[in-house]
Formats: C-alpha cells, structure tokens, sequence
C-alpha cells in the first residue's frame, strides 16, 4: 500500500473546500465561514504528519510523490519536502486558518468568494513550496497571483486597483524571465523539469550568470529586494487585513524559497561571483529601507516597509554562505512569517474599529484596548528582534554569520537591531501609549474572544520560536548542511 | 481516354457536406421563418455527420496519409484533427449566435448555407495538396465570410466592413496566386508535394522562388492577420455583427494553419531559412503592435481583433523554430507547438466572443469594455468563465493558454533563438495587462448595466463547458499536447 500522500492531501483540501464554498451565495455567509474554517483546520491537521513523521537526520527529499503529469514535456507531478520547504508549508497552513478567522467579521461583501480565495491560496502556496518539478512550481508560483489579484482588487482599500495591477504586472515581469530560464534549463539538461536534476547539471559560467539574472528577477521581486519592491507598500497598503497578512508572511517567502531551491543550487558558481552584489542590496534594504520606515505615517506602509528591511536579512543570510546565515535565515524567514502577520493582524483590528490606518489618527490606545495593547506589544518586541522573541533568534544568527564573513557587513546588518526598534517602538509609542487621543479612541472597545484568540496563537507562536528553538532549528539542519557542501563544489 | 474513378474515401465528410449545403438551401426555401429551427437542427446534424465521416476516414485509412483526386487531396491525422477542431468551432459557434442573430434579423437561410460553405472551404484548404485546391479553399471560405460579414445588409458598419475585407483580401489572395505561379514557374508544379520533391532534388532559379516565396508569406500574412498585413482585422472584427465575428475569428484561424503547413513546410520545407527569418519579422512586429494597439481600445471587439493579431504573432514562432541549420530534429516539437497554440487559441476566443454575445440582448450590443463591469456583481458564474478566459489569453497558469505559450517557447529555445523568445515573454507581459482590466473591470467596478442576464439552456450549458474546459485542459493538458503531436508526427 502507498503511504498517506499528505503533501497532495495539504494541497488539494484547501483548494477543494475553496472550490465549495465558491458554490454558496452570501446569503449563506455564516455558513460560508464555517466550512471555510473547517476546511483550514483540515489543511492543518493534513500537515501535522508531515512534521511528526519527519526524518531530521537526512537532507533528502521526504514524503515524495512522483506521477508522470504531462509526459510530452517530461513533466511530473513530483511532490517532496526537505528540511528548507517543510516549515513553510506548516506555516503557510497555519497562517490560513488565522486569516479566517480574522476576516471572520470584518469581511461582509461576498464572503464566499473571500474565504474561497484564501483557501485556494493557501493550496496553491503549498504546492510551490513542496514542488520538486520546475514546471509544476512555475504553475503554482503563477497560479498565487490570481487570487491574491482579485483579494487586493475586490476587497482592497481606495487605490486598490493601481496596486493590484501594480502586483500583478510586477510579479509577471520577473516570473515570465524565469520561464525562459526554466525552459533553456529544460533544454540543457536533456528535457528533464526535475528541480533536483538540475543540481546537478554542469553549467558554464556565462549560463549561470544569465540564468541567474533570470530567477533574480523573479524572486527579487517576490521578496522583494531593493530596488524591486516598490510595489510592496502599494499592495499592503490597499490589501485588506487578511491578505496584507499572507502577503508578507507566506507570499514574500516564495521568492527567498526560490532563491534558495533554484538560484544557490542550481547556478553554485554565478552564486558565488554575485554574492556582493547581492549583499550590497541586502544592505541598502537592511539600512535604507530601514530609514524609509522611520519616517512613514501609516501605520501599514511602515510595517510593509519592515517587512523589506526583513527579508533583506533573509538575502543577506544566504549570500555569505555559512551555516549561520542559512540557518539564520530561514529562521528568520518563519519568524516574519509569525510577526509581520501578527503586526498586520493588529493593525486590522485597529483599522475594524476606527477605519484609518494613519498614525496621527491614534494615541492612548492602552487606556482602552489594555489587552490588546499588551499582545500588539509583544509582537512590536518581536519586530524590533528582542531576546526571547522569534525576531531575535533569526537576526543574531544571521549578524553572526555576517560578522564571521566580514565585520563591516555584519556591523551594517546589526544597525538593523537599531533602527527596527526605533520604528517599531516610536510607532507603537505614539499609537498605543499617551493620553486618549481623541473621542474615536475614547469609544473603543477591548478586542473579542476569537480576535484574541487568533493573535494569542500567534503570542505563543513568537514566544516559543524565541525561546526554545530548537524544534524549528533542529529540522532545518541536515537540509542546510547538505546545501551548503553542495555549495562548495563548483560546476565550472 | 482513360478515365478510372478516384478514390473518394479521403473526401468523404467533405462530400457529404456539399450535399447537405445543397439539401440545406433548398429545403430552407420552403420553410417560414417560425419552422427556421428545422434549418439549425439540420445544420447542426450535418456538422455531427461530418464529424462522424472524419473519424471514420481516420480510422479506414489508419491515419496514413493518403492521396486523392491525382494528388490534389490529402487526407492526413493532422487534416482530421483540424477538421475535427473546425466542426466543434462551428458548432459552438452556432449555439453562441442563435439568440443574438435571432433577435436582429439575421436568423435566416442563408446564414447556414453561408456558414456551411465557409466551412467547407476550411476542410478544402485543410487538405489540399495543390496550389490550387488550397487556393480554391480559401477562396470559398473568404468569398462566404465577405457575404457574411455584410450579412445585416442595413448596417451602415457591417457593409464597410465587408467592402474592407472584400478588398483587402482580394488583394491578398492576389499576392497568394502571384506567388504561387512563380513558384510554377521555378519548379514545373503546382502539385505541393512535387513542388517540394524539385526543391529537394532539383536546381530550381533560387531568385525566382525567393521571389515567388515573399508574395506567398505575404498573401498568407493577409490570411492570419499579422502585422504589417493586419489593417483588416480590427475594422472587420469591429464592423461585423459579433457572431459573424466570431465566425471569423475562430474556425478559420485552424485553416491558416493548416495553409501555413501546407505550403511552407509541406511545400517549402527547403527554402526554410528564408521564410523563417521573415516569419521573424512577421511575429515580433505582430507580437509588438498587437499588444500595444490593444491597450488602447475601449471597444472589446476592436481589443480582442489586437489580442488575435498578437496570437497569431506568438503563434509564427512556433512556425518559425522547426528547422536549425538545415536539422529537422526540433519539426515535429515546433509545428506541434504551433497547432497546440492555434487550437487553444480558438477554444478561448470561441469562449470570449460567446461571453460578448451572451451578455449582448435585442437592442444592446455588449461591445464596450464598460460593459464588463460589475460583471461578478451581476451573475458570479459567468465572470468566473469570463475570468479564466482571459487569463488564458494572457497565458497564466492553470489555464490551457499558459501550455501554449509553454509549448511554443520551449521549441524556440531548443533551436537558440532565446532572444526572441525574451521578446516574446514580455511583449506576453504587456498583454497581459489588457486582459488584467478586463478581470479587473469585472471584479473590481460596480456594475453599469444592470438587466438580467438570462441566456438560453444551451448557450448557458456550452459556455460554461467552453470555459472549464480552458481549466481542465489547463490542470491536464498531456491529452490535447499529444493530440497536436501525434498529428504532426505522422506528417
């Protein structure tokens, strides 16, 4: 007997139970949520085995699946998962359900369609991190535009058009450069779409470096890394809560999995020769964006902002190869993940009740949302990578690396642990503390059981990464050692 | 004199077409317009006849290729195919048009001769191995649709469409036939197999057949609608009354491909590395103007008639990828490539066009962007097909159209022509952006229009096949791929 295929089963429930829900009207909205929620439970819970039954002593593929898809182009169904895109298909799971919940109330215009995007999504995120045939990938990884497009266009805010064109157009600029990549790759190897095959193909420096500005353009995009990203802000600005949350946690990931399953493996060589140039943009997100952040006054723009400045730990993390900056920021990657949707999450509380995401708008919050006050702080603490907190793990391990590489990099990427505080604290200062502000905020009420609820998993999610690592660490370490001594073999 | 009868197996679903058409015209005389369903019921089965008889000649001949009328006729798996593609375009097509034609007077007699006839000048292109079968194909096929196009006779706008295209294609075929006999004159035939069996062995005037080769591509680039003969195809799309255009725009696409076949790969496989370089030419200015004149249009026929010149742009280079420095290892990847794109370009069109008709109703013609918005508002179903339609067209993945591109490109790689295929995938991205609004227009505006949309069970039926389909061939593309493949294979 076969095993449980489970990386099908977290693919393709979410997707299923998108594709029902679309079949209701609004008139059925409570019921519409319901099933949504069932169905991102059940995405959850097929995922569970994935963790548990997991062999940590190996860097090999685990749980594969492999059918033939489309035999024409030598293109399989080939599932699998290693110790890198594991943790992303847990949290991206997990990230659905809380969207779900959080869109549980404040989301009353076409509900179904809402909740159905999200959980297909969710499926289609899923598939991208677990691909192991380039083709199948491209699909998934194209395939997430479309519902994140319509999330950003339906539900948006006021200039939500411009942004999701702006995401989208943007998006397919560097995922269409990929595909000629992927097909010259294609052609090179013989027809074979196998991801891990091409590990092994012997390339020229020259097609490395072309191909390599390829798949840059394509995940530099996603991540987004200076100067690439200015549709980001844009597309958090307008995405309503949910989707700004899965955008930033899950969404971004997909370029760093790139870089890491496609660009470092595949093109060693270009990797190696390119790594100051892609430190160099790593820094200038780290540190400029950094700055940019400091002066935004909506509250979402600067947490967009924090976001870039984040995933530039993430580049800067891959491209000093060492074991630490891997690690590092793939810890980092999970971490944001939990953080950045925990921020966006709390600022969509805020906006549910006061419709304005401008800072000058707030001030005193405390005095009447106390315990929303202290889980936003919390998760501010996070932000700005406090000891204890998910944030910290990540960015020390990465400014280790960094400093073992050379210490001016990893003194540039330590101010990070400076200015992330300063925009974080001073935001989170002048919205939550001081006195009440105005009437609006005099009139707010504390947040509710199932607001709560969602933003206490999250608590416990960034408290227990901070604290005790190790189960996140611990199954990354086989896959990264592997991936670094493949580094270090040229393909020249 | 000898005469020994020729074999008619190969011919037979065109045959039995003639016959129908005839039985059809007359018959129709003789019916009032409230029994006019007799004349759809009885086209329609003539098209499942046809159908039959095409997969019957397949099968009796077991998809070798075979030769008629002294060699003017071929009967191949890539001729059957196509036939096959063209029925179930005609089919569909006419299940789009009832209600639309039906309310302004146009649902009459000649409608179906005219159509039908259209139709048997595509099988007769689709499977001619002369100059002058093909020529005579295309003729009955252009003459039908000009008659069509200028079919509602009190149009001011239909008629100038149909002078346009009348003309316009007249010269073209012009060109054709001028090409044609100069290619008589270089190699002693106008028999296409002979034409390409002289190439091959003999030492034909080469100035004479570059000469001949230019008009040829150039009649044929009239035919696709490829830039710079593409002026045609945004007025006639735009003038013709919407079904008409579709007729236009779907079924007749399989038979330019099927000429294009015909004539330069079957015929003049040897003179590749000239016409490939003007196909070049032909597919990067089409791709070019294509997308960029779309992105200006605010009439949605008038932006799809760009979309398709773009297509069948993108769709040359698989045309164009087949044979590298005289090796014809990469053919049967890049003409498969090319017949994949055509059949998937038609599904989608046939859906897109059948989505303008459904939302058009007697005295309103839905042939504004503005006319999309709010569409999910107004029936959620029907955006969603309209949804998936577009992102076919703009190639994103799961849809079909993304296969297409796929396929196309990965031949154009094959043979080192990367360049081009980077132009290609960014002219792609510009296109996409027209396709988005569409979606956008749909999702993210509230709606202007606001009457029911409420079209008949078939129609409703069909496209709602029509627009899944471009989803399940996306999610399982392997069958119609090999489809494509084996057709061309057997070649």
């Amino acid at each position: 007997m076969n095993p449980t295929p489970w990386l099908s089963l977290s693919i393709w429930i979410p997707i299923l139970f998108g594709a029902v829900v679309l079949a209701f009207s609004d008139r059925h909205a409570a019921l519409v949520r319901w099933i949504a929620l069932i169905g991102s439970l059940l995405g959850l819970a097929v995922t569970l085995p994935l963790y548990t039954g997991f062999d940590t002593q190996t860097s090999a593929m685990q749980f594969v699946e492999l059918s033939p898809w489309i035999p024409r182009f030598n293109i399989n169904y080939h599932l699998g998962v290693d110790g890198i895109s594991l943790l992303f298909v847990l949290l991206n799971s997990f990230i659905t359900v809380l969207v779900v919940l959080a869109g549980w109330e404040s989301i009353t215009k076409r509900v179904a369609q809402y909740m159905a995007a999200f959980l297909i999504m969710s499926g289609v995120l899923n598939g991208v991190f677990s691909s192991l045939d380039a083709m199948l990938f491209y699909v998934f990884f194209e395939a997430s535009l479309i519902p994140m497009y319509l999330i950003i266009g339906v539900w948006g805010g006021p200039n939500r058009v411009y942004a999701a064109v702006k995401f989208f157009l943007y998006t397919l600029f560097g995922s269409l450069l990929m595909l000629v990549a992927l097909l010259y790759l294609f052609d090179k190897s013989g027809g074979s779409f196998a991801i891990l095959d091409w590990h092994k193909l012997p390339l020229a420096m020259t097609p490395q470096i072309l191909l390599f500005v390829a798949f840059f353009f394509a995940f530099a995009v996603k991540v987004p890394m200076w100067p690439v990203h200015t549709w980001l802000p844009d597309a958090h600005v307008e995405a309503p809560t949910g989707g700004s949350a899965v955008l930033a946690a899950i969404l971004l990931k997909l370029g760093a999995y790139g870089f890491i399953r496609f660009s470092l493996p595949i093109l060693p060589d270009a990797s190696h020769a390119l790594s100051g140039f892609m430190i160099t943009l790593s820094l200038i997100a780290v540190v400029y964006i950094g700055l940019v952040a400091l002066v935004q006054t909506d509250m979402k723009k600067l947490i967009a902002y924090s976001s870039i400045a984040h995933m530039g730990f993430v580049t800067l993390g891959f491209f000093i190869f060492n074991a630490y900056g891997m690690e590092g920021a793939l810890v980092q990657m999970v971490s944001h993940g939990f953080v950045s949707a925990a921020m966006f999450l709390c600022v969509g509380v805020m906006y549910d009740r006061m419709h304005s995401r401008q800072i000058a708008d707030y001030g005193g919050v405390v005095n009447t949302m106390p315990k929303f006050a202290s889980l936003m702080m919390l998760f501010a603490m996070a932000n700005c990578g406090l000891p204890a907190t998910s944030g910290f793990v990540g960015e020390f391990m990465v400014i280790m690396g960094a400093l073992k590489h050379s210490f001016w990099i990893g003194f540039l990427a330590a101010t990070t642990l400076i200015f992330g505080a300063a925009y974080t604290l001073w935001m989170y200062k002048r919205v939550i503390f001081g006195a009440v502000a105005n009437d609006h905020v005099a009139k707010l009420k504390d947040i509710g059981a199932r607001e709560f609820l969602v933003l206490a998993l999250l608590a416990i999610a960034v408290l227990g990464m901070g604290l005790y690592p190790l189960p996140f660490t611990e199954v990354m370490h086989a896959s990264v050692n592997g991936l670094l001594q493949h580094l270090a073999v040229s393909k020249l | 004199m000898n005469f020994t009868m020729p074999n008619l197996l190969p011919a037979y679903p065109e045959i039995f077409l003639l016959i129908m058409v005839s039985v059809i015209l007359v018959l129709d005389l003789f019916l009032p317009q409230a029994l006019r369903y007799v004349t759809y019921a009885l086209t329609q089965l003539t098209l499942l006849g046809c159908a039959v008889l095409t997969l019957d000649v397949a099968v009796l001949t077991q998809g070798d290729v075979t030769y008629t009328f002294n060699h003017m006729f071929v009967a191949d798996m890539m001729g059957h195919a196509l036939k096959l593609g063209a029925y179930i375009a005609v089919f569909t097509t006419l299940v789009y048009s009832r209600a639309y034609l039906g309310a302004r007077g146009m649902w009459k007699g000649e409608f179906f001769a005219l159509v039908l006839f259209a139709l048997m000048g595509m099988l007769v292109m689709i499977s001619a191995n002369h100059f002058l079968t093909l020529y005579l194909g295309l003729e009955l096929l252009s003459l039908s649709l000009y008659a069509l196009v200028a079919l509602d006779r009190d149009s001011a706008r239909a008629t100038e469409a149909a002078m346009k295209y009348f003309v316009l294609g007249a010269l073209a075929s012009g060109l054709l036939l001028y090409g044609m006999s100069m290619i008589y004159g270089a190699t002693g035939s106008l028999n296409i197999s002979e034409v390409a069996h002289t190439l091959a062995n003999g030492h034909p005037d080469k100035v004479v057949l570059t000469f001949g080769l230019v008009f040829l591509v150039s009649g044929m680039a009239f035919k696709l609608g490829v830039v710079p003969f593409h002026m045609w195809i945004p007025d006639v799309y735009d003038g013709a009354p919407t079904a008409i255009t579709l007729i236009i725009g779907s079924a007749p696409k399989l038979a330019a491909f099927a000429m294009a076949m015909r004539l330069l790969v079957m015929g003049l496989l040897d003179l590749a590395v000239d016409w490939q370089q003007m196909l070049v030419i032909l597919a990067v200015l089409s791709m070019a103007v294509g997308n960029l004149a779309a992105i200006a249009q605010t009439n949605i026929k008038r932006m799809l008639a760009y979309s398709t010149i773009s297509h069948m742009g993108f769709m040359l280079l698989g045309l164009l990828a087949g044979v590298v420095n005289g090796n014809w290892l990469n053919a049967a990847d890049a003409y498969s490539a090319a017949m994949f794109y055509v059949v998937v370009y038609v599904l989608t069109t046939l859906g897109t066009f059948g989505m303008i008709l459904l939302l058009s109703r007697a005295g309103f013609e839905a042939e504004n962007l503005d006319d999309f918005k709010g569409l999910n508002a107004r029936n959620p179903w029907y955006a969603f097909l309209m949804l998936l339609l577009m992102f076919s067209l703009a190639g994103v993945p799961p849809t079909v159209g993304f296969y297409a591109k796929l396929s196309v490109l990965q031949p154009l790689l094959a043979a080192g022509m990367t360049w081009l295929a980077v132009v290609a995938v960014m002219f792609s991205l510009i296109g996409a952006f027209y396709y988005l609004r569409i979606v956008k227009l749909m999702y993210f505006d509230e709606p202007i229009d606001t009457a029911p949309i409420e079209p008949s069970l078939d129609m409703s039926v069909l496209i709602s096949i029509n627009g899944l389909a471009v989803l399940a061939l996306g999610i399982m593309p392997q069958s119609l791929m090999a489809l494509c493949y084996f057709s061309i294979k057997a070649l």
